[in-house]
């Protein structure tokens, strides 16, 4: 991207400040009738995640447990971790305690996607290597609906791509992904560019895929403060939407309702790209299950479909009946993902950074991007730690759907979320994902490179935002990101 | 001479007294057990010498690895039992050193910053058939796939590719080719040297490649941390002694989170809950045990401000433990106390550790190992409450409520 020029359009840019004024003070009120204090630029404001926060940087920044956790639950963190990194093997194996995998799978473990429990980012085509994508995964599904409502899986593909298969069972398939340039400009002049994901398959083992299947890529996101999100009362995700509604602007999240099978019931979903999950207890067994192939108890079955015979031949690692991973092991790795630590906000007191919260505020991104919550009783106590409750953090998310517009559309319904909507991703730990995963992927199939990028991708329910975003000069637009990177 | 005797007298003092709760105004107690005539020693001054510490301590392990390098540059050279036994004896005194500098990691510095290299240094623990045949897969890993290139940066980019367990490159890699599976009881592993050797297996040629690339890197990488360290005027360690009590910070991190997350937790209570081999962290060679003193010798060296290099000679001078001391001499040395109590504890620890971890809550092995985890803890919490005494807050532990 060209550094912008010095000599923006004076005219625009008044008429855009007096807007900006008048949406700060709109935002305010919002806030305040929230009950929620909002002003970011409170003295523990660095402390993103209450008294769970670590001061971490660097390649282990996601990986620290909640800092006030008690010692007698860290070591079930430590042993929930080792789970959570290991590879399992094909079965039969002498190692009985880590085999399964597969028959298909798209990684040997959670570490393989969220490695250092960090985000997924695509395959870096440029690096001169075929190799299929790890941390981004493609979940498939025809029209209609299944028994809870959910997405109903492609006959033959099931209802996400495998691009790997143990041996003696073939791959699915392979994905492949190709960039388009997206052009576009800032109000001053600088030109920008984006890139749009264009996606296909290849070698498919198990002949063609249904003429009306759709598509939702979705990368693997960071794991840091999962639990503290798993511990905010389900009524203020319903606030959120229900003020949002009252505020009557374009800005209208729903809350996605979805089937958990853990607690066999439907719930407010508030993980996953489009909040099609509401628990980590399942997001964690259908990743065991759907990514490395692992049944458990809650999700039994391998997800081979009748049209893959190999798949259904291919022996299993369990005794008997028994799940894959049994059920202690299974709720130290839930555990260990719900204690691990947000990072403190590096330089909240800078300058710039402080320039880029108030612009924030200004473009009314915090309408989405709601900054702190208070968290209430963790729901599940034997997969968690009341280290978590009660503590002030800083997410930036509502946790709700939004319409973001055709450009980020995957046209694939989950649940309650139509092919439009998104959850509001949490903004917090953003700015940490080089220093731990080495790339600044962002936006649900990693087509970002960077806070900016990610932001100009924006529309639907957030074009406002992204307009005065493109009024803003380029010490602006760097002060915003600059902010954005604190988190 | 008011100066050096003051210490001494309040120390003794408060030997006397033994009132853990008299406050101790800051001017009046310097170092309790002072090493030098100076009064209350700086936070500078602390991070001037931890750098110099840091900086010998990577110097010796790299001159270790170099010389693991001319054992492996002779064995691949003409593979012979004797030839992989040097290797092997070079590895395991190199690891001396190693382990002592991982009381450096944790707060982002050259080790582990974005750039870091500790994963293609010291990851663990490796799905060995990610790099070679393992038994009933004998066509598995790297080597045996002819198609890809044995280089420098192949190896690095295949590191930790799609899972943490998939480790291709540093210690536990070499300590891989070198040893082969331990599938004894009693033993460490036990390759072959005839695994190098054309004709008696295949892919021996690569063999030989990738021992020698991986070493290769392995030095690479020890150089760059020695560089970073390096006196110079652009180095990180120049900034880290410009750093005042941030960089006291960073090293507080350091040690507590060696001590708690990673020794006494994915080292020594992973391993004992599971009782398998595969949570040991050098398993190919059975030397878990040397790890485990290396480690809690590392944070001891940061905390006393002392390092016995590998000429025998000591570097000495301003440390953490001295600083805290000027503000709660009892707390300093209680804390001395735990983290010796920590080293000897794990020098308690037998070999094979494959063997130390397995049988029954009251088995003698894993009644060592519980001590061991058991001091380090404790330790942690100290070395929390002296970071606190020292006026700093900002962790990755805070006393639980």
């Amino acid at each position: 991207m060209r550094k912008a020029s010095l000599s923006p359009a004076a005219r625009r840019r008044r008429a855009g400040l007096a807007w900006l004024s008048v949406a700060g003070l709109a935002g305010l009120a919002f806030w305040a009738s929230a009950g929620v204090a909002q002003d970011s630029a409170a003295p523990d404001d660095e402390k993103t995640g209450g008294d769970t926060t670590v001061f971490a940087t660097g390649h282990n920044a996601f990986s620290f447990p909640l800092a006030n956790l008690p010692d007698e639950e860290r070591t079930r963190f430590v042993i929930g971790n080792s789970f959570f990194k290991r590879n399992w093997v094909q079965a039969p194996s002498s190692t009985t305690a880590r085999d399964g995998l597969g028959p298909h799978f798209i990684a040997r473990s959670c570490g393989g996607c969220h490695v250092q429990d960090g985000r997924g980012a695509p395959p870096d085509f440029t690096r001169g290597l075929s190799e299929q994508p790890v941390g981004l995964l493609l979940r498939l599904s025809i029209p209609g609906k299944d028994a809870h409502g959910g997405p109903r899986p492609d006959p033959v593909y099931g209802d996400q791509f495998s691009n790997f298969a143990i041996q003696g069972v073939m791959p699915e398939g392979q994905i492949s992904l190709r960039y388009e340039t997206v052009h576009g400009k800032f109000a001053d002049g600088t030109p920008y560019q984006l890139q749009k994901p264009r996606y296909g398959f290849s070698k498919l083992n198990y002949g063609a895929m249904a003429k009306d299947v759709m598509l939702s890529p979705r990368v693997a996101p960071q794991m840091a403060g999962v639990g503290l999100l798993e511990a905010i009362p389900e009524a203020e995700i319903v606030r959120n939407a229900q003020e949002q509604a009252a505020l009557d602007g374009p800005v209208r999240g729903t809350v996605n309702q979805v089937w958990d099978a853990p607690t066999q019931q439907m719930r407010v979903g508030r993980f996953g790209w489009k909040a099609n999950v509401a628990t980590l207890a399942h997001q964690t067994g259908g990743a065991f299950l759907g990514d490395m192939g692992i049944t458990s108890s809650f999700f039994p079955n391998e997800t081979c479909t009748p049209a893959q015979k190999d798949c259904l031949a291919a022996p299993r690692g369990a005794q008997g009946k028994a799940p894959e991973i049994d059920e202690k092991t299974f709720n130290d790795v839930v555990f260990y993902e719900s204690t691990l630590a947000p990072a403190a906000r590096r330089n909240p007191g800078d300058a710039q950074v402080i320039q880029g919260q108030k612009l924030f505020a200004q473009a009314q991104c915090a309408a989405c991007h709601r900054p702190s919550y208070v968290t209430g009783d963790i729901p599940f106590p034997r997969l968690g730690s009341k280290a978590a409750q009660g503590q002030t953090i800083w997410p930036y998310s509502d946790l709700l759907l939004h319409d973001m517009g055709e450009g980020l559309a995957d046209g694939r319904p989950d649940f309650l979320a139509n092919g439009r909507q998104w959850r509001t991703p949490p903004l917090w730990g953003l700015g940490l994902v080089p220093d731990v995963n080495g790339h600044n992927r962002l936006l649900h199939d990693g087509r970002a490179r960077g806070a900016l990028e990610a932001v100009l991708w924006h529309d639907g329910e957030a074009k406002a935002s992204k307009d005065k975003v493109l009024q803003m000069n380029a010490k602006e637009r760097a002060a915003l990101v600059k902010f954005l990177e604190s988190l | 001479m008011t100066p050096a005797l003051k210490p001494v007298l309040i120390a003794s003092l408060l030997a006397l007294l033994a009132a853990p709760a008299m406050a101790q105004p800051a001017a009046a107690a310097p170092a309790a057990q002072a090493t030098t005539a100076m009064a209350a020693v700086s936070a500078p001054a602390v991070a001037k010498h931890y750098a110099q510490l840091v900086q010998a301590s990577y110097e010796d392990t790299l001159a270790g690895a170099l010389t693991l390098q001319k054992a492996v540059q002779s064995f691949v050279a003409a593979p012979s039992d004797e030839g992989l036994k040097a290797a092997r004896k070079a590895w395991l005194d190199a690891r001396e050193f190693y382990g002592q500098t991982e009381a450096f990691r944790f707060y982002g510095g050259p080790i582990d910053d974005k750039n870091g290299p500790e994963g293609r240094i010291n990851a663990w623990p490796m799905d060995e058939s990610y790099v070679d045949y393992v038994k009933d897969a004998p066509d598995a890993g790297i080597i045996n796939k002819r198609k890809t290139a044995i280089s420098k940066k192949q190896l690095a980019s295949l590191n930790e590719r799609n899972g943490e367990e998939n480790i291709a490159t540093g210690w536990h890699a070499i300590e891989f080719l070198l040893w082969g599976q331990d599938l004894s009881t009693t033993g460490p592993g036990n390759r072959s040297f005839e695994d190098f050797v054309d004709g008696k297996k295949p892919n021996a040629d690569r063999r030989r490649q990738y021992l020698q690339v991986v070493t290769e890197l392995l030095v690479d990488d020890l150089r760059g941390l020695s560089k970073a360290w390096a006196p110079t005027a652009t180095s990180y360690r120049a900034k880290f002694e410009r750093g005042g009590m941030e960089s006291v910070r960073k090293m507080f991190v350091g040690l507590g989170s060696l001590s708690r997350g990673e020794l006494a937790g994915e080292r020594l209570e992973v391993a004992l809950a599971s009782q398998d081999q595969e949570d040991e962290h050098s398993c190919f060679s059975d030397n878990t045990h040397r790890d485990v003193v290396a480690n809690a010798k590392g944070i001891q060296n940061v905390w006393l401000g002392e390092y016995k290099r590998a000429d025998g000679s000591t570097l000495t001078g301003a440390s953490l433990r001295d600083l805290v001391a000027a503000k709660n001499p009892a707390l300093a040395d209680r804390t001395s106390q735990q983290i010796a109590a920590s080293v000897a504890a794990a020098e308690g620890i037998q070999a094979p550790f494959d063997r130390e971890i397995v049988g029954a809550k009251d088995a003698p092995g894993r009644l060592r190992v519980q001590k061991t985890i058991d001091s380090l803890v404790q330790q942690s919490k100290d070395l929390v409450e002296a970071a606190n005494a020292a006026g700093i807050t900002k962790l990755t532990l805070v006393k639980p409520k």
